[in-house]
């Protein structure tokens, strides 16, 4: 079978499909680990049960999405064999080395200590179980920086030399593709957005059941012990997860910033792209809103503040940036070909690169305000602090409550902001991939040249349309299960496993000699 | 021994590594429709693997991604030829991670009921696809001289092939009823072990058959060993199963899966990908191989993790060593 299409381009769709949804699991993943394992370091620390109740809670919400996170990421490494073989010949030297640290050093971790956290309750003491929740953190932090050193050196590639033989990279130094300022910044943008992500994912749940249990004392209902409960591990969690986004959303501006600065330096081309600035300027503007024209090379509708891209750029508002045009001229007059071969989609990249900042930076506002208004103590009359069990009140000043309009749209939009993140997450890769074509390698390797030679249109067309249609599904499956988890809330009579077990004194004989005793009948308190 | 030697032992040490591993996984699998007689005594098999399934997956994770650092080659050609039997896997192996952690959430009869054909059927494909790509793998396939696959699916379905498969699928069931036997109580245990008895006879009848063809084939001093290996490995799982020795024939079973899978990398080495089109353009392990500048610091790696990985797998294992009968699973919310 073939299609009038370049061979590349079902394979990219397929990639940008499959990644863009893998991605959408892994930052929760990372963040909701970490959030979950600090919960539970409050319960054994405190014994407080409102922080086991959360604990199982978000680990719940956790466990529901790692699951999808774990199945797509296989695909992910199968991919780059099956799709883009001779990208794999080609860096499999360098870039193979990563991907098998990540499985070697994080994934064996992650899932063989979740198998231990899900079902170990009852049979491993508090700490120890605790203890592993913090190992699968590790786990996710370890695993997204091997994949991001790799993906750093398709940005930027170093510690490679060009075998003369064969024309393939050749590691010449990890430690260089480890520890290139590419990969470091990469590293710290992305899990600060992965944190900001867990941290609206919870900001939004715990909203809802809070604006939930506020409405009910609105109409007049009476609360349960039950409800109350809720309250109290939901106005935890809020608290927590404003703390959280603000830190790392905080963290998410300053790194996008250092980020985009080693870009216009190794990649003018994508920052260029994501201003759409056709022609170098100096000083140059930033660009709120801008239509451009592919074919005659400049934007026929534009909205700039001046000097700004020139800081973002080099941090003075007077210095060049390059534009689109003249960059596309060196590369091609460097590499071979016509300008417009070296233009990504200026479309794409100029509005992924807004829609990233304005989705990710609205949830961090969203916090800042949230953190503000739900505080507990400080500058607040006596009158108006609320006690563990009850829904806050929205406090503007020290006596000033939000009207009742103002608070109804807050919680509202306290609930909204835990998709943002993940928008802004998705517009993030989408620019930072299109916008580092044609190449897939850049400067070594382009794309087109990157695709298995032997796989038809045919079969990556079926890959693609079984790829969508599972996901397609299984999105549908896990987003149901997460709403009707989520709206349950913490099952707050749940007790927590009463005593330490005596791991190293089994209750009964040795495995399979048949002598167990019959305390050894009690129910697991986890089964699949 | 060169390095890259020690990595082609490596790659077929993770494979048969996780071959061992999810072997009885997919077993239990397989198990939960034709040993299980109802819900409760599904349930009763899926938690044996339960916590250790997704640790044992990795073991995949590790192989495909070591094979992809030691041999950019040996990985390019591969996944790109066996394209669309490897896709089959990949919807296996996500729906059946994602049944194994969804079935139990919903009370609704359906819900459960869905996700447990997955089970069956995710679990009874791979083990069979599995065998039929070693198998293909050891015998050759048309491989042109850029060293890209140039057949066609059909060429990946020949009776050779078909066999392994099905050689891969009987065995792991085997292997996972012995796993089965080992790892529950009461009635279930019993009947695990019968059936134990009769799927060993079955993958007893395919080893000779598909090891004795591989052997004749493409084999060699070394593998011959290892067919012996395997056929008095599978003879004493049999024997240690009908005397009711679990952990004997828990061992057995799994050195006979050890066993074949050395016997196709013996017989595949120093190939890694033979080409049946022109043996000129076999891959071989020293010229898939990455520098040795990277397949030194894997070394390094490898050398620390692995120790490592073994111990807590190994300690997980401990943790969850009691067996679990009907009693123990909780009423379903």
């Amino acid at each position: 079978m073939n299609l009038a299409l370049a061979p590349e381009t079902l394979a990219r769709w397929q990639f940008g499909i499959t990644t863009v949804y893998h991605f959408l699991f892994v930052p929760l993943t990372i963040s909701l680990a970490a959030i979950t394992a600090g919960l539970e370091t409050a319960w054994v620390r405190t014994g407080k049960e409102k922080y086991f109740h959360a604990t199982k809670f978000w680990g719940k919400l956790f466990l529901i999405n790692i699951a999808m996170g774990v199945v797509t990421g296989i695909v992910q490494e199968f991919q780059f064999g099956m799709n883009w073989s001779d990208y794999s010949r080609f860096v499999g030297d360098v870039f193979g080395a990563p991907l098998a640290m990540e499985a070697l050093l994080a994934f064996f971790f992650e899932s063989t200590f979740i198998g231990l956290w899900i079902f170990g309750w009852d049979k491993l003491p508090k700490k120890i179980h605790c203890a592993c929740i913090w190992i699968v953190a590790v786990g996710t932090l370890l695993s997204s920086y091997f994949i991001l050193a790799a993906n750093s050196w398709m940005q930027h590639p170093t510690g490679y030399s060009i075998d003369k033989n064969t024309g393939r990279a050749h590691l010449t130094d990890i430690w260089a593709v480890l520890t290139q300022n590419t990969t470091l910044v990469v590293v710290f943008h992305t899990l600060t957005a992965a944190f900001l992500t867990g941290a609206a994912f919870i900001v939004g749940i715990a909203s809802f059941h809070l604006w939930r249990a506020k409405r009910k004392q609105i109409n007049g209902e009476e609360l349960g012990e039950k409800q109350r409960h809720q309250i109290g591990a939901m106005r935890t969690s809020l608290r927590v997860g404003l703390v959280v986004a603000v830190i790392a959303g905080l963290g998410t501006a300053i790194s996008g910033d250092s980020l985009g600065k080693v870009m216009f330096e190794q990649q003018p081309m994508k920052m260029a792209a994501a201003e759409a600035l056709w022609d170098t300027q100096a000083p140059a503007p930033f660009s709120v809103f801008a239509v451009g024209d592919v074919t005659k090379g400049h934007n026929s509708v534009e909205i700039e503040v001046p000097g700004v891209l020139s800081f973002l750029a080099h941090s003075n508002f007077s210095e060049a940036v390059p534009g689109i045009n003249d960059v596309a001229a060196q590369e091609a007059a460097r590499y071979g070909g016509k300008p417009d071969d070296y233009i990504p989609s200026i479309f794409m990249t100029f509005w992924g690169f807004r829609l990233m900042i304005g989705f990710g930076m609205t949830s961090f506002v969203a916090g800042l305000i949230g953190l503000w208004t739900t505080r507990k103590k400080l500058w607040l009359a006596p009158a108006f602090r609320t006690g563990e069990n009850e829904v806050p009140r929205l406090m503007l000043t020290k006596t000033r409550e939000m009207s009742p309009f103002l608070t109804k749209w807050s919680w509202r939009v306290g609930v909204l902001t835990m998709g943002f993140p993940l928008i802004a997450n998705s517009f993030g890769w989408i620019f930072t991939e299109m916008g580092r074509q044609p190449w897939a390698v850049y400067g070594l390797m382009k794309t087109a040249k990157a695709v298995s030679p032997g796989v038809s249109q045919g079969e990556v067309l079926t890959s693609m349309a079984v790829f969508t249609l599972l996901y397609g599904v299984l999105a549908v499956v896990e987003v149901k299960l997460l709403v009707k988890y989520a709206k349950a809330g913490p099952d707050t009579d749940e007790k927590p496993p009463a005593e330490d077990p005596r791991l190293r004194l089994p209750s009964g004989g040795a495995p399979g000699s048949g002598t167990e005793r019959e305390d050894a009948d009690k129910p697991m308190t986890f089964a699949y | 021994m060169h390095l890259h030697d020690f990595w082609f032992l490596l790659i077929a040490v993770l494979w048969t590594g996780y071959f061992f591993l999810e072997g009885f996984d997919f077993g239990i699998g397989v198990l939960t429709k034709t040993l299980a007689r109802d819900r409760t005594e599904r349930r009763v098999l899926i938690n044996t693997i339960g916590p250790v399934w997704d640790g044992n997956e990795v073991w995949l994770i590790t192989a495909a991604g070591a094979t992809f650092a030691a041999f950019p080659d040996w990985y390019a050609t591969l996944f790109s030829g066996f394209y669309l039997p490897f896709l089959l896997i990949l919807v296996c192996l996500i729906v059946r991670g994602v049944a194994f952690e969804y079935r139990h959430k919903r009370p609704e009869e359906r819900w459960q009921r869905n996700w447990e054909h997955a089970i069956f059927w995710c679990s009874l494909l791979p083990a069979f696809l599995w065998g039929a790509a070693f198998a293909n793998i050891v015998r050759g396939v048309p491989i042109g001289p850029d060293k890209n696959f140039t057949g066609s699916l059909a060429d990946l379905l020949s009776p050779y092939a078909l066999l392994g498969g099905l050689f891969t699928l009987v065995l792991f069931t085997f292997h996972g009823a012995v796993f089965a036997a080992l790892k529950t109580a009461g009635d279930i245990r019993h009947r695990a072990r019968a059936h134990a008895g009769r799927y060993g006879l079955g993958a007893a009848a395919l080893a000779v058959a598909f090891l004795g063809w591989t052997q004749a084939d493409s084999g060699n001093g070394r593998s011959l060993a290892a067919l012996i290996v395997a056929l008095a490995g599978l003879a004493g799982a049999l024997v240690m199963n009908r005397l009711g020795r679990e952990g004997w024939a828990f061992t057995l079973s799994g050195l006979t899966v050890v066993a074949a899978f050395a016997l196709v990398f013996l017989a595949l080495f120093p190939d890694v990908m033979p080409s049946s089109t022109n043996p000129e353009w076999s891959l071989t392990v020293t010229d898939a191989a990455s520098s040795p500048y990277t397949l030194g610091i894997m070394t390094w790696v490898a050398g620390f993790a692995t120790p490592l990985i073994l111990a807590y797998q190994a300690w997980t294992y401990w943790v969850f060593r009691k067996r679990i009968g009907t009693q123990h699973i909780p009423a379903a919310h």
